[in-house]
Parts: C-alpha cells; sequence; structure tokens
C-alpha cells in the first residue's frame, strides 16, 4: 500500500495555501493531520500530484477566546483541543468528544478542520460542531467568507467549502446560562468510528424547563444532521425520562436511509440513533445547572 | 548477575531491545545493489487468466524485471501440502498463477525495480485480462452439485471433484447406539468463523544468490526456517545445502508464519535470476489477503446422556473451509488436531466425528492460535452447557460429574489417544474458589430482578501440545519428524551459547532457555547466548508452533546440559584426585563430598577442558553437546476459565466484567512469561468470542479488508484478568512442561459465549453464534420478547376460547 507519486509543498501563511491552490487548481489537496487523506491516497482513491500541508501554519492553529464565542483554527489537532482548560470550561462537550475520536495517534495528527472538510459520515466532529451552531471561515486566493455550519454538510463526503477554499477557523458560540452538554456515542469494534453517535445541548429555565435544545447525529446517515423533530419536541416542557424517550424516538426521522454494513444493518443503525439520542439528552439535562 | 533457577520470574531480556526499536526485521537488513519486488494480485475470486501485458509497466521509471506465472513456471514449482491424510487431493499451486486465480490475492506477476514505490507503481501498470468466473466461499455450498470447480479435472490429472480436498473421520465407541439408548440427544448447527492472524509484523522476505558459490541467503519472516529451507529445496529442485534461511527478529506469528509461502519462492527464484538481492516486504491489507486465515468451520453437532447428568456420546459433522489451495498444514488443523480433542476432559465413551475439507475461492486457511482445539473445546464446552440446560443441570455440576478422574500416567480416550497426566476438578476448583461461585449466583439473581442481564460461562477445557512424537506424526500424516534438537557449546571462560531448533517469535525463549541453562549450570543468566533461526547456525529444527519449544526443544536443551555436566564433573573428580561420585555439582561449582573447600567452579572446568593439559584418559577436548529429543506423547494442558459479561439489554452490546483463568501447564519456567501468554491468547479468544470476523461477500471480495472494517481486540475491551494455576507435571519430557502458548486462546472463546447466553438464558436463548456482535445479541433478545409476546397472547386467546 503506497501512495502515487507526488509533491510536498509546505506554506508558511493561508495566503500562501491559498494561492497554491488556485495555482495547481484540480491537482492539489490540502493536507492537515493525514489521518483521512493519507489512507485515501495509499489506496489511491485519491492521486493528488501537490499535497499542500497546513498543519505548520500558526495562524491555522490555536484556540481563542472572543467576543461571543471560540475561535479554534482549522489546523488544531483533537489532542490540542481536549486538553485546553478555555475548551473544558466554556465547551466540555468539545473535549469529550475529541476524547473519543480514534486512539491516542489519530489524536495527536488529527484536525477538526480535516474532520469538518473531510466530512465522513461516521465522523465524531461533525455532528458536535453542528450542534454547537458553529461559524466557519474560509479563504480562497481572491476572498474571504463566512459559511454556517448549517450549510456546511452537504452529502457523503461532500461540503460546502470549494475546491480552491482553506478552511481557516472554527468559531463556536458560547452557551447559554443553564445548558448541559453530551456526546454519546456508539463506536465500531474495528475502526472507533461512530456506528452512531449524538451530540446533545439542553438549556433549562430556572424552574427546569427545557428552553433550547440541539440534537445532533452522525453515523447513522450520509451526514451528520440536527434531529429538529426531537428537538421541538423536547423545547417547552420540564423534562421526564418518558418524555425524552418519546423525543428520542424521533430522533432518526431527518435520516433518511441508514446506512448499513458490516457492522450494523440500517435497522439496527436506527436502533441505536434513537438510545444514544435518549442517553445524550439524558446525561446533557443532568448537566444543566 | 543473576543467577536464576526454573520457576523464576525474571524479566524477559529480548525486551530492552525488541521494545526500543532495536530489534532486526526482515525489512530492516539492507543489502548493497537490492532491488525491490511488488506483486500483482488477483481482484477477482475466480478467473481465467487471458493475458499478461506488461508493455507499459516495464518501461517505467526503474524498473528491472517482470515475470509472469508463465515465464518462472518451471523454476517456480508447485507449493505442497506438508501434511498428507489418506485420499487427499493435492492440486497444484503455482506461486504465480498460471491459468487461473482461485482468490483475491493470488500472485500473477512480480515486477522488480529500483525502489519499493517504483514498483508498486509499476505493479499497478501490468494489464491483465481476466475472464471472470463465478466464485463459491462457503465450505458447504461448495461441496454440494452445481458449485463452481475451483481444481477442475479428476483426482488423477489434479483436480478436486466437488470442491471436496478429503473427507475424514474419526470414531471411539459407538455414537449411535448411545444416541439410541440415551435420555437427551441436542443438536446445534455451530460456525466458527474465520479469523486474521494479525501478527504485528506482516510477512517479509529477502533473498541474496551469490552466482560464483551457487550459495542462496533467505531471511524471512517465519517460524520455520529448517522446514522451509526442506520445502524450498523440494519444491525449486535448489540444493538443500545451498541455501541458508534466516528468520531474524520476527513481530509475531500465530500459527501464520509456519508454512512455506508462494511469497518465499518467488522472491528466492527471482534473485537467482537476476544474480542480485531481491526485497518483497507485504503490506498489512496484502496481509489480508495473502497470508493464512485460521478456522472457518461450519458444524453440526449432537450431545447424549442421561437425565442424571452423565454424558454418553458426541458426534460432529463438519464442513471446513480450506481456501483455494492446500496451505502446508491446512489437512492437519481441521482433522486430527480437532477430532482427536473432542473427548474434552470428560468420561466420553462414544464420539464420532466426520469432516469434509472443501476449496472455497478464498485466501487460504491453515493453523491460527489454537490450530483445530479452539474449534473441539469450543464445540464441547459449548455443547456440555447445551446438555446441562436440558437436563436441568448447574453447568459446573455436569461437569464435574462427568470429568475424568486425577491420573499421573497416561489416560487412553476414546478417540485413540492417551492423555499424559491431569487433575481437572483441580483446577475447576480453584477457578470456582478465585470467583466465589455461589456468591456470583446471588449477585445474578439480584441483577436479573433489577432487568440486568449478567452471565457466567465455564469453560474446563483441554489441549494438545508439544508437537512431536516423529512416528505417531507421521504415521498420521507428517511430512517430516517433529523432535527437536540443540547444541550447547561451553567456551573456555565458562560462557555458553545454545543453539535450539525452534524459532521463537515474540515467546520469549532468549529468556526461558536462559533460565534452564543458568539452573542447569549455575552461571548467570548475562553468560548465555541463545541462537536460534538460522539454518547455517543450527544442526536441524522443527521451528516454534503448537507450544512444542520449550516441551520439545527444551526438553532436548535439558539434555545436552546433563551431557556437558557429566563431563565436567569427570574431568572435576580427576583434577581434584577423588572418585566421581563424591563430585557433587551445585551453584556452579564441583565440590568434594564432605570436604567444603576442596572445589572447581565450572568456568575452572570449562578452561580446562580447552587447556586439554590434563584430561582423564579417552577423554576428547572441548566442552559441548548434542541432543535430538523424540518425545514418545504428545503433552495435554488443561484448564478452567470462567467469563462473566454483562450486557445492555438495550443495544445488545456485551461487556466482559470479569475473567477467571486457572490453567495447568505442567511445571512452568517462567511464571511471568506464562501470564503474558495467557493473557494473551484470552485477548485473542475474547477477540473471536466477541467481535473478530473475517468477512466474505458472495462473489469472494473480502469486506473485513483491513483493521478499519476487522476488529483487533484492544486493552479497553478487558477486564483485568484474574489468573493462577495448578501444577501437574508431565511424565513425557524432563522437564516435567506441558506448554503455554495457547490455553487461553483455546479456553477463552466457550467461556465467554456460555456467558453470554447464560445471561440471555431467561430469555429463552440457548445459542448465538461467534461474534456475539451487539447487533447479533440485540436481534436475539428482540426474537425472544417477540416469543413471549406471542406466547403470552396465545395463552389468552387460549383462555377466553
Ligand atoms: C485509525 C483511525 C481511526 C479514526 N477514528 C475516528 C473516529 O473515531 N472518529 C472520527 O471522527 N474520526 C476518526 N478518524 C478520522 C480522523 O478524525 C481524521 O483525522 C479526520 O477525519 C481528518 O483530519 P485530518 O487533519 O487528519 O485531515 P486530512 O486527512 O489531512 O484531510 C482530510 C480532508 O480534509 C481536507 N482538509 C484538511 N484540512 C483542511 C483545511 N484547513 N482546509 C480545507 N481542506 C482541508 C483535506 O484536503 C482532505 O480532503 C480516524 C482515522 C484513523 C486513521
Amino acid at each position: 500500500m503506497v501512495t502515487a507519486q507526488f509533491e510536498y509543498l509546505a506554506p508558511a501563511t493561508v495566503a500562501e495555501a491559498a494561492r497554491l491552490l488556485s495555482r495547481y487548481k484540480g491537482e492539489a489537496k490540502i493536507v492537515a493531520g493525514g489521518q483521512s487523506l493519507i489512507p485515501l491516497m495509499k489506496l489511491r482513491l485519491a492521486e493528488p500530484k501537490y499535497l499542500i500541508d497546513v498543519s505548520n501554519i500558526k495562524e491555522l492553529s490555536g484556540i481563542k477566546e472572543e467576543r461571543g464565542g471560540l475561535a479554534i483554527g482549522a489546523a488544531t489537532t483533537y489532542d490540542a483541543i481536549g486538553a485546553s482548560a478555555v475548551v473544558r470550561k466554556y465547551f466540555p462537550l468539545l473535549a469529550e468528544a475529541a476524547g473519543q475520536v480514534a486512539d491516542l495517534q489519530v489524536r495527536n495528527k488529527g484536525t477538526i478542520g480535516g474532520s469538518l472538510a473531510h466530512a465522513d459520515p461516521a465522523g465524531d466532529f461533525p455532528a458536535v460542531i453542528l450542534a454547537l451552531g458553529a461559524e466557519l471561515e474560509a479563504s480562497s486566493s481572491r476572498a474571504t467568507r463566512k459559511i454556517s455550519i448549517e450549510r456546511f454538510n452537504v452529502d457523503l463526503l461532500t461540503t460546502s467549502l470549494r475546491p480552491s477554499e482553506v478552511l481557516k477557523t472554527v468559531r463556536i458560540p458560547f452557551l447559554a446560562a443553564r445548558t448541559g452538554t453530551a456526546y454519546y456515542k456508539f463506536e465500531n469494534k474495528a475502526s472507533h468510528y461512530a456506528v452512531v453517535g449524538v451530540a446533545a445541548i439542553v438549556t433549562v429555565n430556572a424552574s427546569g424547563v427545557c428552553t433550547a435544545a440541539r440534537v445532533a447525529v452522525t453515523g447513522a446517515g450520509p451526514k451528520a444532521v440536527r434531529a429538529k423533530r426531537t428537538e421541538r419536541i423536547l423545547v417547552g416542557k420540564a423534562l421526564t425520562a418518558s418524555q425524552i424517550s418519546t423525543a428520542a424516538k424521533r430522533a432518526g426521522a431527518e435520516i433518511g436511509d441508514f446506512n448499513g454494513d458490516i457492522h450494523a444493518s440500517p435497522e439496527y443503525r436506527a436502533h441505536l440513533t434513537v438510545v444514544a439520542a435518549e442517553r445524550a439528552i439524558t446525561r446533557a439535562l443532568g448537566r444543566a445547572k | 548477575m543473576t543467577m536464576v533457577g526454573i520457576n523464576e520470574s525474571v524479566k524477559r531480556r529480548e525486551d530492552p531491545r525488541l521494545i526500543s526499536g532495536q530489534g532486526k526485521y526482515v525489512d530492516d537488513i539492507r543489502l548493497p545493489g537490492m532491488l525491490h519486488l511488488s506483486l500483482v494480485r488477483s481482484p477477482h475470486a475466480h478467473a481465467r487468466i487471458k493475458r499478461v501485458d506488461v508493455s507499459r509497466a516495464s518501461k517505467m521509471d526503474g524498473v528491472v524485471a517482470i515475470f509472469t506465472g508463465a515465464d518462472l513456471q518451471e523454476q517456480l514449482g508447485s507449493l505442497p501440502a506438508g501434511w498428507v491424510l489418506p485420499d487427499l487431493k493435492q492440486p497444484k499451486h503455482p506461486p504465480l498463477a498460471v491459468d487461473k486465480v482461485r482468490y483475491v490475492g493470488d500472485a500473477v506477476a512480480a515486477v522488480v525495480a529500483s525502489a519499493p514505490y517504483l514498483a508498486a507503481d509499476a505493479a499497478r501498470a501490468v494489464k491483465v485480462t481476466y475472464e471472470s468466473l463465478p466464485a463459491i466461499v462457503d465450505a458447504e455450498k461448495a461441496t454440494k452439485r452445481g458449485a463452481p470447480i475451483l481444481h477442475e479435472g479428476n483426482a488423477d490429472a489434479g483436480g478436486a471433484p466437488n470442491n471436496v480436498a478429503f473427507d475424514w473421520e474419526v470414531n471411539g465407541g459407538d455414537y449411535a447406539a448411545a444416541a439410541k439408548k440415551a435420555d437427551v440427544v441436542v443438536r446445534e448447527r455451530i460456525v466458527n468463523q474465520r479469523l486474521i492472524p494479525n501478527a504485528m509484523e506482516p510477512r517479509g522476505v529477502v533473498a541474496d544468490y551469490e552466482p560464483a558459490s551457487g550459495q542462496l541467503t533467505m531471511w524471512t519472516s517465519t517460524q520455520i526456517p529448517h522446514l522451509l529451507r526442506l520445502l524450498f529445496a523440494l519444491v525449486t529442485g535448489h540444493p538443500e545445502h545451498k541455501l541458508r534461511v534466516i528468520a531474524p527478529d520476527v513481530g509475531g506469528g500465530f500459527g501464520s508464519k509456519l508454512y512455506i509461502y508462494a511469497e518465499e519462492v518467488i522472491t528466492g527464484i527471482v534473485a537467482k535470476q537476476l544474480g542480485r538481492p531481491v526485497k518483497w516486504i507485504e503490506g498489512r491489507q496484502e496481509n489480508y489477503l495473502a497470508t493464512t486465515h485460521g478456522r472457518d468451520h461450519i458444524t453440526d453437532v449432537e450431545i447424549c446422556g442421561n437425565k442424571d447428568g452423565t454424558i454418553t456420546g458426541i458426534s460432529c459433522e463438519v464442513n471446513a473451509n480450506l481456501g483455494a489451495y492446500l496451505s502446508t498444514f491446512a489437512p492437519l488443523i481441521p482433522t486430527i488436531l480437532f477430532g482427536i480433542m473432542l473427548v474434552g476432559v470428560y468420561k466420553l465413551e462414544n464420539v464420532k466425528c466426520k469432516v469434509r475439507g472443501a476449496f472455497t475461492n478464498t485466501t487460504p486457511v491453515d493453523a491460527y492460535r489454537g490450530a483445530g482445539r479452539p474449534e473441539a473445546t469450543y464445540l464441547v464446552e459449548r455443547m456440555v452447557d447445551r446438555f446441562a440446560d436440558a437436563v436441568g443441570r448447574d453447568p459446573v455440576a455436569v461437569r464435574r460429574k462427568n470429568m475424568i478422574p486425577a491420573f499421573k500416567r497416561g489416560k487412553a480416550v476414546a478417540t485413540g489417544v492417551k492423555y499424559d497426566s491431569g487433575d481437572y476438578k483441580k483446577a475447576l476448583d480453584k477457578a470456582l474458589e478465585m470467583l466465589d461461585y455461589p456468591k456470583f449466583k446471588v449477585e445474578q439473581r439480584a441483577a436479573r430482578k433489577e432487568g440486568k442481564l449478567l452471565g457466567i460461562g465455564f469453560s474446563t477445557y483441554i489441549e494438545i501440545c508439544g508437537m512431536a512424537p516423529s512416528a505417531v506424526a507421521s504415521s498420521l500424516g507428517a511430512g517430516a519428524g517433529l523432535w527437536e534438537s540443540s547444541l550447547v557449546r561451553i567456551h573456555p571462560t565458562g560462557k555458553a551459547t545454545v543453539y535450539t531448533g525452534t524459532s521463537p517469535h515474540g515467546q520469549g525463549h532468549y529468556t526461558s532457555m536462559s533460565q534452564i541453562v543458568s539452573s542447569q549450570l549455575g552461571i548467570p543468566m548475562e553468560d548465555v547466548e541463545v541462537v536460534h533461526g538460522d539454518t547455517a547456525a543450527q544442526q536441524f529444527g522443527t521451528g516454534t508452533f503448537g507450544s512444542r519449544s520449550v516441551v520439545v526443544g527444551g526438553s532436548a536443551l535439558y539434555m545436552s546440559l546433563q551431557k556437558v555436566v557429566a563431563k565436567a564433573r569427570k574431568l572435576a573428580a580427576h583434577q581434584m584426585g577423588v572418585p566421581e561420585k563424591q563430585v557433587q555439582f551445585a551453584n556452579g561449582r564441583f565440590v568434594v563430598e564432605d570436604v567444603p573447600d576442596k572445589s572447581m567452579s565450572f568456568p575452572d572446568i570449562a578452561l580446562q577442558c580447552y587447556l586439554a593439559k590434563d584430561l582423564p584418559k579417552g577423554m576428547e577436548p572441548g566442552l559441548e553437546a548434542v541432543s535430538f529429543f523424540d518425545p514418545e506423547n504428545f503433552t495435554w494442558p488443561f484448564g478452567c476459565h470462567v467469563a462473566v459479561v454483562e450486557i445492555d439489554e438495550e443495544t445488545g452490546d456485551t461487556k466482559l466484567v470479569r475473567y477467571v483463568g486457572v490453567d495447568d501447564v505442567g511445571k512452568v519456567i517462567n511464571p511471568m512469561i506464562v501470564d503474558g501468554m495467557v493473557h494473551g491468547g484470552v485477548a485473542q479468544g475474547v477477540g473471536q468470542a466477541l467481535v473478530e470476523q473475517a468477512v466474505y461477500s458472495n462473489d469472494g471480495q473480502l469486506l473485513s479488508g483491513s483493521m478499519m472494517d476487522y476488529a483487533v481486540p484492544t486493552a479497553e475491551m478487558f477486564p483485568n484478568f484474574e489468573t493462577a494455576r495448578t501444577e501437574t507435571p508431565s511424565p513425557t519430557n524432563p522437564l516435567g512442561v506441558k506448554g503455554a502458548g495457547e490455553t487461553g486462546t483455546i479456553a477463552a472463546s466457550p467461556a465467554v459465549i456460555n456467558a453470554v447466553v447464560d445471561a440471555l438464558s431467561h430469555l429463552g436463548v440457548t445459542h448465538i453464534d461467534m461474534p456475539a456482535t451487539s447487533e447479533k445479541v440485540w436481534r436475539l433478545i428482540q426474537g425472544a420478547k417477540e416469543e413471549r409476546r406471542k406466547a403470552r397472547q396465545g395463552s389468552r386467546n387460549g383462555r377466553k376460547r
């Protein structure tokens, strides 16, 4: 298993990376941690002539507290995210999910931007970042634009990022008071990717009534999606176990065709979606203080 | 300086080197002018080769040569089976396919280039035109009429009609009569799924040919350097004395490196053709296709007995999947190593076993850790539980009732073999004591009341080790003697180099063998060098597999050490001027009885042997000894493993929460190493029970083609293993050892599955096939609930009517 020949480029800035992308249009690929791209290249499912490594671009990695939220550089690794004090303080959900991605080696290399840009149907971060309602920033050699995460995941391994764009920043808005979060994952025993994963964010008011809920599902279908019907059932109630259960039963409603493979049939995935949703919501509610 | 004895837990001497990256594996070998070989492999499970077009590939950067099967047909020969059963069909197995490919991964052409990446690029550019043929992957369907035939023609023409390689059986007593008389007969259809061995280091070969001397040297990641040299010579006609096979550090094998492989022959012959060193290194995904798989049985099994819990017989019909060609030991594993184990540790008088070996369009199947015994043990231990359930008795009580009582020397059983020594109840009792079985029962009842699924499973296993008795083995089909050899060479300074014909690949022989030497010569372990895995260094050897190395090789070593001590004692007596019988040897000193200050050390004597100025009459100078050991029987380790599982009722996810393993491997050289072997073995056994499976699509594509889809067990799956031992020495060898390499793998799978079934038994579940994946367990729970719902409805309706 060896890759086809390619040329390795290591730009120092995002602008330079974007310029290289436009120069080698259609023949170049960005590589960050390489944890998804390199395996594809070894299988020769991808044969880019040029690899533009963004992992050493300073402005692309790191976590900054801004007004209204955190800005995470696209090339920040899972490990850095999981270990970050600000992340742990404001977004324990990110740290919880980062700790469940793959294994230590992959977490040391894999990046948040790579995960989102790759849009693996079984990836953890696509669901977590969707639940958090992030806004992404991307640059081409000509322009910089903002993309809402809601419009980012298009389909299986497909996002609205253009081939000419470098994903720069993931901005995550602070959570409201009395919000609890949880990520519940049934992992594939071989790859440790999600067979089904559900991220839940639940906000309650002083009297314990759910005032907002965001629930996102990964692994079940071609891309990570929000379980809007579930969310709607949750909001406005002082949640009991049976109400959560009722809401969770609708968690697969937005999926359409469930994935099926040698690890789990569509029917079983549909079932796990419900169970994961129920458990994630229950945990999130328990943490909403 | 560590003087170590037997039964001491010293740390493994090889580890600092191996775990700090200082090992030397095949891929670390770099020779001047070395070329790199890459294989073009078939993407089809079954197809005719119409054309191999190398025109574009041969013009590519760095390409030195490309060989097709037709180019080298004569030089490469055909890979034989090394174990020949009566009436075995042995179709040709050309290392490079000539007219037909028979599994995905079958090699079609070899590309040689100046760098590995260039070789891989060029291999992709070789254009093979195939005419695709229907494929068959299921061992049972393969032998039915109308199935696609892999090896055409009748048997005389090298074909295998109906894809049958052999029909084999073993019978003891009269099963049919026993079943007729029995109160209860329980039947089950059991699938023992196909596994991929997953040695940490994939295979690799470096071959170097010196035209001037005709000497071919081959470094290969193998468990059997000497057998490989013999087989290579037989297959290719290359003279055995002009071939040196070296197994450098080998990163695991689990049985998958105990054969002659196509790539060894191809790399060797290509090096010979080109007169330059050639290297081939297997990738992981290539390993999944090109290195043998294990298990893969479909079995209809029956157990019978009486209401009082007495088991009277067991019978089974097995369809064993052999893959596309016969690998070296493929005929042995599902027959002898399986069939003769069906008595287990029980007073079972009636056994009937029929095995049909089938060719299919899949990777060849051969030994994988345990090799035949896990398959047998799984059937026996699973069916004992089924039987206990059928007669309404506790599975532990049924086991105890049927166990063969303790014996020290030889016990003949219904399958025609003789166990060496055993005390099965003792191991069971020890496990029960560690476990606190009554307490568990109380916990289980409480858990069930809370709706929790908690289950316990037992496996009172026995296995066969110390593959040796050559006469027995050859009467059963072995193509080579299975004894083992040693050479002990004492240097003038009293240090020792010992040569063993066994060939370790992770087992810690460097330490265990040093311990044997240190204990017998009274010299520190640091003064011992153990040399293995090089046909130029050792006389001969059979290699390392079947937990035979310490049993057979360690015993051969022990014998040579005794010879060395005997000679040294004679010389000591001579030089100290006393009769030999007055000289005692202890702690490395020869001491005159009752005269403690009159003594000579072992190194003193060693030096005298080489100075040779004062030897007794007739004594030759030097100090070394050679021994060949061929025991009269196999060894039969046994024990009791217990698994406790908790199942998530909502998802079917099964968690191993407790694991107790009591093994009896006879005498123990290094308890820490034995513990390590048991831990690793249990991990693999649990892996089979819960997560591992090689899956083929119906058209022969390997769907679990990488570690992304084939689940290799990891540490997070396991609780702390609670292990202990009983010690029943084997009378078959001077060390009293039985072999400890495979017990965990053999014992664990049935223990875990019995636990899963126990957890679900109150729902009416009686069996689940491995692996007990979450989805399978979930479906069983759903099914059971559905049944109950229907039953309740039925009885309500019944009342209404
Ligand atoms: C053994 C293993 C187990 C894994 N298990 C899990 C798991 O449990 N859960 C999980 O979620 N994931 C898992 N992964 C995938 C892992 O999370 C990847 O790291 C991640 O999907 C990609 O991040 P990366 O930085 O490695 O991206 P790369 O592999 O470098 O790139 C992936 C894709 O994103 C593009 N890209 C990367 N960065 C940018 C950027 N800044 N701008 C534009 N495009 C960009 C690349 O061009 C490429 O197309 C696993 C991977 C492995 C190898």
